[in-house]
């Protein structure tokens, strides 16, 4: 075999179990890997030029749009930035319910991750369908799971894709305190799946990959964050988000329809999404889920991406505890939503979809006309560091079939929960070994 | 153990879109693993790695025409589909970023790119159906998930799919819902709009935004004439209607002598 002396392209055309289109390509020469590109192909939609021009209440329906998987983490950053620009503060029990609306999503979107795409790499099936022969109790729980965070969803948005009930300064209707109650038992038994898959994806076989990550997310002094608080990461930084633009530089590169986003002071690639919040944030989980985190094996830090799912599933135990405080507090404010009024300004917020930080910014004109918008999604902020984690993890396999290479790639990347559909489309893997 | 009967195989196809369609059909989670037994996810590269090689009994299409590449690639979806559904705004309409058509792509580029050299776009979306024949088109943005199961199970039992193209007047009424249009003055493009979501907005106090598209008869100067005269300025009107479901004819036709 004359293999080693030759370079050649290993690609993966067409990503499986990602949300949106994307490929991969990995270069190999004399046995070395010498170029890794994540290729974001999904068309682009130009959202921050079609918001131009539009009223400044209709970014929240527009910008869900974005992402059938995470529409309520784009409504939610889209009236945070437009009250930032309005003068605005949303309190009491009205944030309540924006909590508790991102919770349904949580739930919802881990369960869709741990279970439906992430799961069958551990247990060796091409899906969650296959998986569900050997192991129907598993797929049930987490189809079980999934539901209990879809209608969550529905009972504060609506529906559970692109939920129709939020609006910037609040919400259109209040949910009754019966229909509130009514949920509860199914959030309990959730909460005791959610339990179950901590339990679970703490047995699974793990890849030794730990790394040494540069992780960045909100942070709130009394609560794990969604909606509020400021950018923080474990090398120092500590800022409004506010100031996120003058912390953060948004790149474009050849290759992809997304934009890449790094740390402007190093131009260091940075990791977000659960494993960065449970790193920066995991002392204000309640002492019962700490407990469940630490018998799975988790330190106060989780270096290793693979280990991600016991980290979604310990962040979708706290989503169903959370909902679960909210809903059995809930006290119906007197008004669905505060008072507005347009006034020329810029607006800025950042919260935390389900993959990471989801960063809006817009200008409006005394009119609430939006003059400009900039959007940086969470799989954009990981596009880098997804690339850095296939240099150091995918060498071990360089000698393996390319079949073998393309399964590990994949895995590699899948552990991020990339939504390409954010970040544009995504991936295809090529291995060039000319 | 006698050999099973094979399966018929389903393909979801992926253009232009934000994956909400599609994310639809995992998001019946009753009903899912039910389905697998009597149908193959043959090529659904969302749930599964496994592609099995095409003709196709029924594929599913999300999204719209936007790119050089995509116009090649549905032709050869439809050369492997025995039938072929478009589901969603997007695939319907060209969905929200349709509203480029209305534009200069061009200025788009520029706006959200540095480099928009590297980008390759048409200057239009559009619908499956401008570029290839449909069997069926299910609206929404989304679709609705119940409505999504019953096209599956119809094209599997050769029969037509039972979906109303009534308006979405007619649900509210079904469910009970007082008119927001008479009881608060709220403009609503449920009388326009195809049923199809159940009158989820005016349950939630708000006016219909037109998800589902036209309805299939509809008097759209009519609803205009009603809106001006309770003082909506004709601009706010034809923004109205350009959402999601901009390039529908129906909706396209009312703004037009307006702009």
């Amino acid at each position: 075999m004359t293999e080693s002396a030759k370079t050649k392209t290993i690609k993966v055309d067409y990503l499986a179990r990602v949300e949106g289109e994307g490929a991969l390509e990995l270069t190999v020469r004399e046995g070395a890997l010498t170029d890794v590109r994540l290729k974001i192909f999904e068309p682009p939609r130009f959202f921050e030029a079609l918001l131009r021009g539009r009223d400044f209440k209709e970014a929240p329906d527009i910008t869900a749009r974005i992402c059938g998987i995470c529409p309520v983490a784009y409504q939610m950053s889209a009236v945070h930035a437009m009250e930032n620009a309005l003068g605005v503060t949303v309190g009491g029990a009205l944030r309540d319910l924006r909590r508790l609306l991102y919770c349904g999503e949580w739930i919802s979107s881990h369960a869709l991750h741990i279970y439906l795409l992430h799961a069958p790499d551990f247990l060796g099936y091409p899906s969650a369908v296959a998986m569900a022969k050997d192991h129907p109790t598993v797929v049930e729980n987490g189809l079980k799971l999934k539901k209990t965070g879809g209608r969550l969803m529905s009972l504060v948005g609506g529906r559970e894709v692109h939920p129709v009930n939020v609006r910037v300064g609040g919400f259109h209707r209040l949910p009754g305190k019966s229909e509130m109650r009514a949920i509860i038992p199914d959030l309990e038994r959730a909460r005791d799946i959610a339990r179950g898959t901590i339990r679970w994806t703490a047995t699974l076989n793990f890849p030794d990959f730990e790394q040494n990550y540069t992780f960045v997310s909100l942070a709130h002094p009394e609560e794990y964050p969604m909606n509020e608080g400021r950018v923080v990461s474990n090398r120092g930084l500590n800022i409004a988000v506010t100031d996120f633009d003058k912390h953060f530089e948004e790149i474009h590169l050849s290759h992809s329809h997304a934009l890449h986003c790094l740390l402007q002071n190093d131009g260091q690639p940075y990791h977000v999404g659960p494993m960065a919040r449970y790193a920066l944030n995991s002392q204000l989980l309640p002492a019962e889920i700490r407990a469940e985190a630490r018998n799975a094996g988790l330190g106060a830090v989780c270096n290793n991406p693979f280990r991600s799912i016991i980290v979604r599933s310990v962040e979708t135990l706290y989503a169903c505890e959370e909902a679960l405080r909210i809903i059995q507090s809930y006290e119906p404010p007197e008004k669905a939503s505060v008072e507005i009024k347009a006034r020329a300004g810029t607006g800025r917020a950042a919260t935390e979809a389900p993959r990471g930080i989801l960063y809006h910014r817009y200008e409006i004109d005394e009119s609430g006309s939006i003059l400009d918008a900039d959007i940086i999604p969470p799989t954009s902020q990981n596009q880098k560091m997804i690339e850095e984690d296939l240099w150091k993890y995918t060498p071990r396999f360089l000698s393996q079939p390319d079949d073998k290479i393309r399964e590990e790639a994949e895995r590699a990347i899948r552990n991020y929960d990339p939504c390409i559909s954010c970040a544009t489309h995504f991936l295809k893997l090529t291995v060039d070994r000319a | 153990m006698s050999t099973p009967k094979p399966k018929p195989k389903l393909a979801v196809w992926k253009f232009s879109s934000c994956d909400g369609c599609q994310l639809s059909l995992l998001n019946c989670e009753d009903e899912l693993l039910a389905l697998a037994n009597e149908i193959d996810f043959a090529n659904f590269p969302e749930a599964s790695r496994e592609v099995i090689p095409g003709p196709y009994d029924l594929s599913l299409v999300e999204g719209s025409i936007t790119t050089r590449h995509d116009l090649e690639r549905i032709q050869e979806v439809r050369r492997q589909s025995k039938y072929l559904v478009a589901i969603g705004a997007c695939a319907t309409a060209g969905g929200i970023q349709a509203l480029r058509n209305f534009k200069d792509v061009k200025g788009f580029l520029d706006v959200v790119y540095a480099n928009p050299e590297y980008i390759e776009t048409l200057a239009t979306s559009t619908a499956i159906s401008d570029h290839v024949r449909v069997e069926f088109e299910l609206r929404g943005c989304p679709v609705n998930k119940h409505q999504l199961l019953e096209v599956i199970i119809a094209f599997l039992r050769n029969r037509r799919p039972d979906i109303p193209t009534y308006s979405v007047c007619v649900e509210c009424k079904q469910r009970g819902t007082a008119c927001v249009m008479v009881t608060r003055g709220t403009p609503c493009l449920g009388p326009v709009t195809q049923a199809g979501c159940g009158a989820i907005c005016p349950t939630y106090n708000r006016g219909c935004y037109g998800c589902f598209g036209p309805a299939e008869t509809t008097n759209l100067p009519s609803l205009g004439n009603q809106l001006f005269a309770g003082g909506m300025a004709r601009e706010e009107w034809s923004r109205l209607l350009q959402t999601f479901n901009a390039n529908a004819p129906a909706f396209k036709r009312e703004c037009a002598p307006h702009d």
